[in-house]
């Protein structure tokens, strides 16, 4: 398609050219006027032009078709994974299903996936308008809230791939990215039973750090299972420490970030949902202590 | 021949000038009606709102120009980058257009006066105080912060508690008004005032382009006002209409949005093709080529225009066989402009061809519009929107469109008929300064967005990260923008240069074909002190010498000739108003109660009462003995009287 734009791009430009120059030049030697191209030459050629143009522009819909056909739909044969994404102002749910519920596995910002495998997404939002977008991958599908869509991609080869949502969703759409890992199929099920587990027990020293989380509000919006906190509208912290990111795609995850985050989420992200959190600073490295060993 | 024959001399010429005189001094300045004087307003105003959205564009370069910039935060660069984008579409490019054709049409007509001059001079004023409303609303840090299509359910009180949607919807409504009232004036100005002789098929095509756009104005602006009242009733009374908690539907706004939001793509871009045609006609110094077919393709565009809205949603999830339909339909679209570019490529083949600034441009607009409509059709395929959909290279598409369709043969049409608005010439040298430099500038700023675009950076974010390696063609991009700002800077510089120190311009500074060139630059209050008549597409060129003028129109009396629609036979004449304040008054009590009624729905109610009266004010009837209404409430102005019997017979 880019070249066959490319082309006619070049054409057209050259066609102007040419007249601009043969304008000029029949103003030039003040030709008769019989010298001049007669209506009836200049109507076959913008007829034929105009033919032709018909004619490519019926190619790209058909190629364009065609394609859609093939992007549109997922390949037959292998079983599909089936993965539930859902939009939030300003991070990405994603719920892997399964017919029992306590198989279920629920986390955020980072969608793993098996290759050479269709994966099957069904998409929808909890707030506004968002886009769920893997450029790699496949096109873009909006969350829309209200509707449940459902677009499928697959990774043919292991690897990293990044995400972001792409319709404008208020004041932190440029800090709403996730990461896309590709595994091959045994690597990718371990990582889904790992998922499954629920919360580890924290070891006596770090056993402060999840009484102060229990006790201070982070339990009423976040979920970690297995412990009483089961908070629904911000993201589960089952396994945040095996997560590359903080804040969808905004800070890397280390110890140093995740405290700082805790602290003041707004000022790295600013407007973004969760409030400041003005706790002593050996409670706040408790806390980190705690969330590190959520792997 | 030369326009001057339509000269005119002795004291018929003067009162003919004190009749269609509009009245001087500060407080004259708010009841002119002279479409010459509103056509200037508006296009001052609408250029000052084009420079404004400009710099709140060039901020949103400067934030980024590189990776993680903090120089603006997210909440002032979605205010700047929703204003600009509103700003642009709707205080700038129909406005601009609209005011183009304030000025010309009853020129290019041969008109005295463009129809309903009442209801234009409002017009303005609902334009210039919504745009005063936008930008207030933005120095009180609230302007609009959700995007120019203002989606819902961000848009909705719930995520949006603050009143910058409301903003947004209220200033829709004000320039909607606006542009409704031009529309109906322009329709009725080329339908029905057009001097005898310019039969439809010697229509301009300028005055077509116009027409087509008005009644494009027409069928897609209510389908915005019904989407921005839902959306305020939904804010203000609680309604539903977008709500999906309570059954509401968020799709239903982008299918009623993007029904107007598509034909105002065309709505911008079918004037500029008008200023096109009559530019290059003039400049290759023989008529259009195809004069037919690119009338036809106005037309089918226009229609055609309203059948592709949708693809602006494919990423929404649709049906394939009717995202198929919207593909061809894009893709059809294609159709009728080429036909225009290659009748256009004809005329120049075979004219005689002098480039002048002007033309510049329009060699400009050839090269940026192509690349816009190709990316275009790339954009109808579904594949391809959904990956580069709300990306860069949307961003790269939409200003190749409207810079290259718009902005070009707008800056054309500024160099081609400064002449007539002020009676002096703009600087051919600087011109060549200011085309080349916006040139540049301009695919420097917009070229790099197409590889970002494909690159995966998505619009409307305020920063990106430095692992993404955007940061480079950020940056060039950036530089173009400053490259622009530059050229505009230019422009702008000897345009004031050019009012006082320009060469003077005589009638016809191009030679060209068109009636506006007969009269004098700056033309006399009446346009036409002896109106003319037509026998050919230019009349300037085909008018043999011994052609008639209209002849029996009083000089004491605004008195205008009504033409039959198609064949410009004359049919009657028609006293037209005097000059009034009460538009402005009626504007004002029409400003209070759009911007009341974002706090209250009891506004309608209680804001309608001072309409009214402002409204019977305007509607006062008039007795023949007074000629006219007055200028100012309790305040009489001596109007001219009947001192004699209107001429005998018809007017010719």
């Amino acid at each position: 398609m880019l070249w066959v734009c490319g082309a006619v791009f070049v054409v057209v430009t050259t066609a102007l050219l040419l007249s601009i120059v043969r304008g000029i030049n029949n103003n030039n030697r003040s030709k008769q006027d019989a010298e001049l191209p007669s209506e009836r030459v200049l109507a076959n050629g913008v007829g034929a032009s105009v033919g032709l143009t018909v004619l490519t522009l019926i190619l790209l819909l058909v190629a364009s078709i065609v394609t859609g056909r093939t992007v549109g739909s997922p390949l037959a044969g292998s079983s599909a994974v089936t993965i539930a994404i859902t939009g939030h102002q300003w991070w990405w749910e994603i719920q892997y299903e399964d017919a029992v519920p306590s198989r279920r596995v629920v986390t955020a910002n980072e969608l793993h996936i098996p290759i050479n495998r269709p994966v099957v997404l069904k998409v929808t939002s909890r707030d506004v308008i968002h886009s769920f977008w893997v450029p790699n991958l496949q096109g873009k599908r909006d969350l829309i809230p209200g509707y449940t869509t459902a677009i499928w991609l697959q990774a043919d080869r292991t690897g990293f791939f990044r995400g972001q949502c792409a319709e404008f969703c208020g004041m932190q759409h440029a800090h709403m990215a996730f990461d896309v890992i590709a595994d091959s199929d045994r690597d990718f099920e371990g990582w889904l039973e790992a998922m499954r587990q629920p919360g580890r027990d924290p070891a006596p020293s770090t056993r402060r750090g999840r009484d102060i989380f229990m006790q201070s509000r982070c339990a009423g919006c976040h979920a970690i299972r297995g412990t009483e906190a089961a908070g629904q509208i911000a993201p589960d912290l089952t396994h945040i420490a095996t997560r590359s990111t903080l804040g969808a795609g905004t800070l890397p995850n280390t110890p140093e970030n995740l405290a700082a985050w805790i602290q003041d989420p707004q000022r790295m992200k600013p407007g973004n949902q969760m409030p400041a959190n003005p706790l002593p600073e050996e409670d706040v490295q408790a806390l980190v202590a705690y969330l590190e060993t959520l792997r | 021949m030369t326009g001057r024959a339509y000269a005119a001399s002795g004291g018929h010429l003067d009162r003919l000038e004190q009749t269609w005189a509009d009245p001087k001094g500060p407080a004259g300045w708010f009841t002119h009606v002279d479409h010459k004087s509103i056509g200037r307003r508006y296009l001052v105003t609408a250029f000052s709102f084009f420079l404004i959205g400009g710099a709140l564009a060039a901020l949103m370069r400067l934030q980024l120009s590189r990776p993680d910039n903090t120089v603006l935060g997210p909440d002032l660069y979605n205010q700047i980058f929703t204003t600009h984008g509103t700003t642009m579409m709707f205080l700038f490019a129909v406005p601009v257009m609209q005011g183009l054709g304030i000025y010309l049409v009853p020129l290019m007509v041969g008109a005295r006066s463009i129809a309903f001059p009442r209801l234009v001079a409002y017009s303005y004023w609902m334009f210039l105080f919504g745009g005063i409303f936008l930008f207030a609303s933005f120095l009180l840090n609230a302007a609009p912060d959700v995007g120019w299509f203002s989606y819902p359910p961000l848009a909705e009180s719930l995520y949006t508690p603050s009143k910058r949607a409301d903003v947004w919807a209220q200033l829709i409504t004000f320039t909607e008004v606006a542009s409704l009232a031009v529309a109906v004036a322009l329709i009725t100005t080329a339908l029905k005032l057009r001097a005898p002789g310019m039969t439809l098929n010697r229509l301009p095509i300028f005055v077509w382009a116009q027409i087509v756009t008005s009644f494009m104005v027409l069928f897609a602006m209510p389908a915005v006002m019904l989407a921005s009242t839902s959306l305020i009733l939904d804010r203000l009374v609680g309604t539903h209409f977008f709500d999906v908690e309570h059954a509401g539907d968020a799709l239903l706004w982008q299918h009623m949005f993007w029904f107007f939001g598509h034909p105002e793509v065309y709505i911008i871009f079918i004037p500029g093709t008008g200023i096109v045609s009559t530019i290059i006609t003039t400049f290759s110094r023989r008529r259009m080529f195809g004069y037919l077919a690119v009338v036809l393709s106005l037309v089918a565009t226009a229609f055609m225009g309203f059948g592709l809205w949708v693809h602006h949603m494919f990423a929404t999830g649709l049906p394939q066989l009717g995202a198929s339909f919207f593909t061809a339909a894009s893709i059809i679209i294609a159709v009728p402009t080429g036909t225009q570019i290659f009748c256009w490529i004809a005329t120049l083949w075979s004219g005689r061809l002098t480039v002048k600034s002007p033309m510049l441009w329009i060699l400009g607009f050839f090269t940026i519009f192509i690349v816009g409509g190709l990316t275009g059709v790339m954009l109808a395929a579904v594949p391809l929107n959904t990956q580069v959909h709300d990306t860069f290279f949307v961003v790269a598409h939409f200003h190749y469109v409207l810079i290259g369709g718009a902005v070009f043969p707008l800056f054309a049409a500024f160099y081609y008929w400064y002449p007539k608005f002020t009676g002096r010439l703009l600087s051919e040298r600087l011109g060549a300064w200011v085309f080349g430099l916006f040139f540049v500038g301009f695919n420097l700023t917009f070229f790099p967005m197409h590889v970002l675009g494909l690159h995966g950076m998505p619009r409307r974010v305020y920063t990106y990260p430095a692992a993404m390696g955007w940061g480079n063609l950020n940056l060039l991009a950036s530089l173009g923008a400053a490259v622009m700002a530059c050229a505009v800077v230019l422009f702008v510089v000897d345009a004031i240069r050019a009012l006082v120190a320009g060469v003077v311009a005589p009638w016809n500074p191009w030679n060209a074909g068109t009636l506006e060139w007969a009269t004098s630059s700056p033309p006399p209050n009446s346009n036409f002190p002896r109106p003319p008549t037509v026998a050919g597409r230019e009349p300037l060129w085909q008018n043999p010498p011994d052609q008639p003028v209209v002849v029996g129109l009083r000089d004491d009396a605004r008195d205008v000739l009504v033409t039959h629609v198609l064949d410009a036979e004359p049919d009657h004449r028609l006293l037209f108003p005097e000059p009034s304040v009460w538009p402005f008054l009626t504007a004002i009590t029409t400003t209070v109660l759009f911007v009341w009624s974002i706090f209250t729905p009891w506004a309608v109610v209680y804001g309608a009462v001072p309409v009214f009266v402002t409204m019977v004010g305007w509607f006062w009837p008039k007795s023949p003995a007074e000629g006219g209404t007055q200028l100012w409430p309790f305040s009489r102005r001596t109007l001219p009287r009947p001192n004699e019997a209107p001429a005998a017979g018809g007017a010719i």
